[in-house]
């Protein structure tokens, strides 16, 4: 098992023909991902590497049966692009995308509340890993291997070096899933905990999170009421000045709220084991799986 | 981003919201023509992103022009809790009955923009919510549905707001929700939102924060410069397109991916040091961002060593020591540079590393051992290197 994506995800990319598109589909494809089609408007019918091209969301659910989308387009678009594939009826949308508008964001997550069964990842985010099985998005899957630690993250390549770590110490992952690090997030750390949780693989739980923000303050009180595995945590940006956006438009420590060792003082009120450095992290979990 | 007083103000004004006549000034002379067009009395107001200006001497009021020379002479240039003041803003004198408050915050919490209203303005809202809760109102609104006359009537008769205010209230915090969404702002505050004896509506100050996300749509707000904020190493940063904020140590920090520099900062603060800036290179960084990373850092004469921790992605580790050997070779480093590399084709990258012998450069396998390193070598570095 896995979660949000394995070997039934048949995987629809919007903005397929650009470059970075191209380039990203074509790797999870090689990873071994179901890449069943892509959305480019005005490049129906064409198509990249063997994978269709349709106009529109619609037609490539239709054609291809198209059960998770790839967000990829320039940020000006992509809320468009999201809620195309929602009203399409793909069920799991992972937004690559970097530097969405708030707003958009917000009127997007709205909405798709509103519309069950529509989980978003992301966006502003490396995407869902869930090693052996399927890649949606640009995490370099060559680092990790199949295994139990499932890790959630607001960031990628802190994701890969807590990760690396791991697997240094012969550890592998059951999922991994970035959800970005944009003010508002499709889907929180409680959303992914839920599903960590449920997923009978899933032994052990990493969580990274940032300065700005509340999220893993609710994550701890959602953690101290409904997780029973044992999770360890990690916050970056305890060095951090107050009203500095740290390269992620939502890690930012406004006034006091929203820093490091609030977070980390909230987790730790949960049980949650705190690692101050990703090697710590990767320590403390190797240790509490009996490494 | 984060507008001035006169920014603000001018951005109310476009969506209808009643703001005192002024017009910004950057030198004396400016001024004195500017309370000219005005008329007296006027406030000669201090242009800085900083609360209790006027406390600290920045707000000052003039009744002809010699004061504005005056105090405009004293304000300019004036240094205001570290921000040297570039620009005053000389604004007709208003006259107040009753002092309000309106804010509206974008709530990541609560998914929802959150208003509030009090009929004690002019203070620390803070202060208002401990001492006075009965004076203040809140909601949120639904961002699908959008501000409507209810939530002005409820915020209106909820906060105590006198009975002929009521519509007029509720209007202005309309136009405010307005401007809120279609400026993608992330907060605007009127503090205070002054009542004249003539019963009329005005905001006294403005406190703007705008999306830098949405800037792509707001050519006129990205156009907005605040100099007295703008530092110059953030501004060439800027202007080369990498992601940058300066710091008060001195290691100099480079790193791929917000959380990964984040995280670097805060290990090599844990091993004693103090970072001299943040600097993420991001994903897929070429050899050219590499370059004009390096000068960037360098740029900070506080610089006494510098760490790159790359945990290669997207990134290549290759591309990253060729910009590396590149920028040796344009900017001639005085102070010695530790570089960690892991990830995507790190082997390639440690042998190009290798074989450029470049000097003062040290290779550490990990992100700790680097952090350490560069904190040692900080620390043994002369003052005379920098």
């Amino acid at each position: 098992m896995s979660i949000l994506v394995g070997g039934d995800t048949r995987l629809c990319v919007s903005g397929i023909t650009g470059r970075e598109g191209t380039f990203h589909a074509l790797n999870n494809k090689r990873y071994g991902t179901n890449v069943v089609s892509g959305v480019t408007p005005g490049k129906g019918g064409q198509s990249v590497e063997g994978v269709p091209v349709f106009d529109t969301f619609h037609e490539a659910v239709a054609e291809t049966g198209a059960n998770t989308a790839m967000i990829f387009v320039p940020a000006r678009f992509a809320a468009d692009s999201i809620t195309e594939a929602a009203d399409a009826g793909i069920p799991t949308i992972v937004a690559i995308t970097e530097g969405i508008p708030a707003h958009d964001e917000l009127r997007v997550y709205t909405h798709l509340k509103r519309s069950t069964g529509v989980r978003l990842i992301g966006p502003n985010c490396p995407g869902v890993l869930s090693p052996g099985k399927a890649n949606v998005g640009i995490i370099p899957a060559d680092f990790f291997k199949e295994g139990n630690v499932g890790v959630v993250s607001r960031s990628g390549t802190l994701t890969y070096q807590i990760g690396n770590e791991l697997a240094q110490s012969g550890f592998g992952n059951s999922s991994i899933v970035g959800i970005g690090g944009d003010p508002v997030p499709g889907s929180s750390f409680v959303d992914i905990l839920q599903l960590f949780q449920e997923d009978p693989e899933t032994e052990l739980i990493v969580m990274a999170g940032e300065i700005g923000g509340s999220a893993e303050e609710e994550a701890a009180e959602y953690i101290a009421e409904h997780v029973t595995k044992p999770v360890v945590g990690y916050i970056a940006g305890f060095t951090a000045p107050p009203g500095k956006t740290m390269g992620h438009a939502g890690a930012i420590v406004s006034g006091t709220s929203g820093t490091a060792q609030a977070k980390a003082d909230a987790l730790e009120a949960s049980n949650v084991r705190v690692g101050r450095t990703p090697t710590e992290v990767a320590e403390i979990a190797v240790a509490t799986l009996g490494g | 981003m984060d507008l001035l007083e006169y920014q603000g103000k001018q951005l109310f004004a476009r969506h209808g919201i009643p703001v005192p006549t002024g017009r910004p000034a950057m030198t004396v002379d400016e001024a004195v023509r500017a309370a000219d067009s005005i008329g007296y009395p006027c406030v000669v107001k201090a242009q800085v992103q900083i609360g209790g200006r006027g406390k600290l001497g920045g707000i000052k009021v003039a009744a002809n022009p010699d004061e504005v020379r005056e105090h405009a002479g004293a304000i300019l240039g004036m240094d205001i809790r570290g921000l040297k003041v570039h620009e005053v803003w000389i604004e007709e004198a208003s006259e107040i009955e009753a002092e309000y408050y309106a804010s509206i915050v974008f709530d990541r919490s609560a998914k929802a923009p959150y208003v509030i209203l009090s009929t004690k303005g002019g203070m620390d809202i803070e202060q208002v919510a401990e001492e006075d809760p009965d004076a203040l109102a809140s909601l949120h609104v639904d961002p699908l549905l959008g501000f409507q006359e209810f939530h002005g009537r409820r915020l209106a008769f909820e906060a105590g707001v006198d009975a002929d205010l009521v519509r007029p209230v509720t209007a202005m915090l309309r136009k405010l929700y307005d401007a809120f969404v279609a400026e993608d702002a992330m907060l605007v505050e009127v503090n205070p939102l002054i009542v004249t004896p003539e019963r009329e509506l005005r905001a006294l100050d403005a406190k703007v924060t705008l999306d830098g996300n949405a800037l792509f749509r707001h050519p006129e707000s990205a156009a907005l410069r605040d100099p007295s904020a703008e530092d110059p190493q953030e501004q060439m940063a800027k202007e080369r397109g990498l992601t940058y904020v300066k710091l008060d140590g001195d290691i100099g920090i480079l790193g791929n991916g917000a959380g990964l520099v984040m995280s670097t900062l805060d290990v090599v603060a844990q091993a004693g040091g103090r970072p001299a800036n943040f600097l993420d290179a991001g994903g897929g960084s070429k050899a050219d961002a590499i370059v004009a990373a390096v000068e960037v850092i360098l740029s900070d004469d506080k610089v006494r060593a510098v760490l790159f921790n790359i945990f290669g992605g997207i990134t290549r580790c290759d591309e990253v020591a060729k910009g590396l050997i590149e920028a040796f070779d344009q900017v001639q480093p005085r102070v010695p540079f530790v570089v960690r590399l892991d990830g995507t084709n790190d082997e390639e990258g440690r042998r190009l590393l290798a074989e450029a012998a470049l000097p003062n450069l040290h290779v550490e396998g990990t992100m700790l051992g680097g952090a350490r390193r560069v904190v040692e070598l900080a620390a043994a570095t002369p003052s005379e290197a920098r």
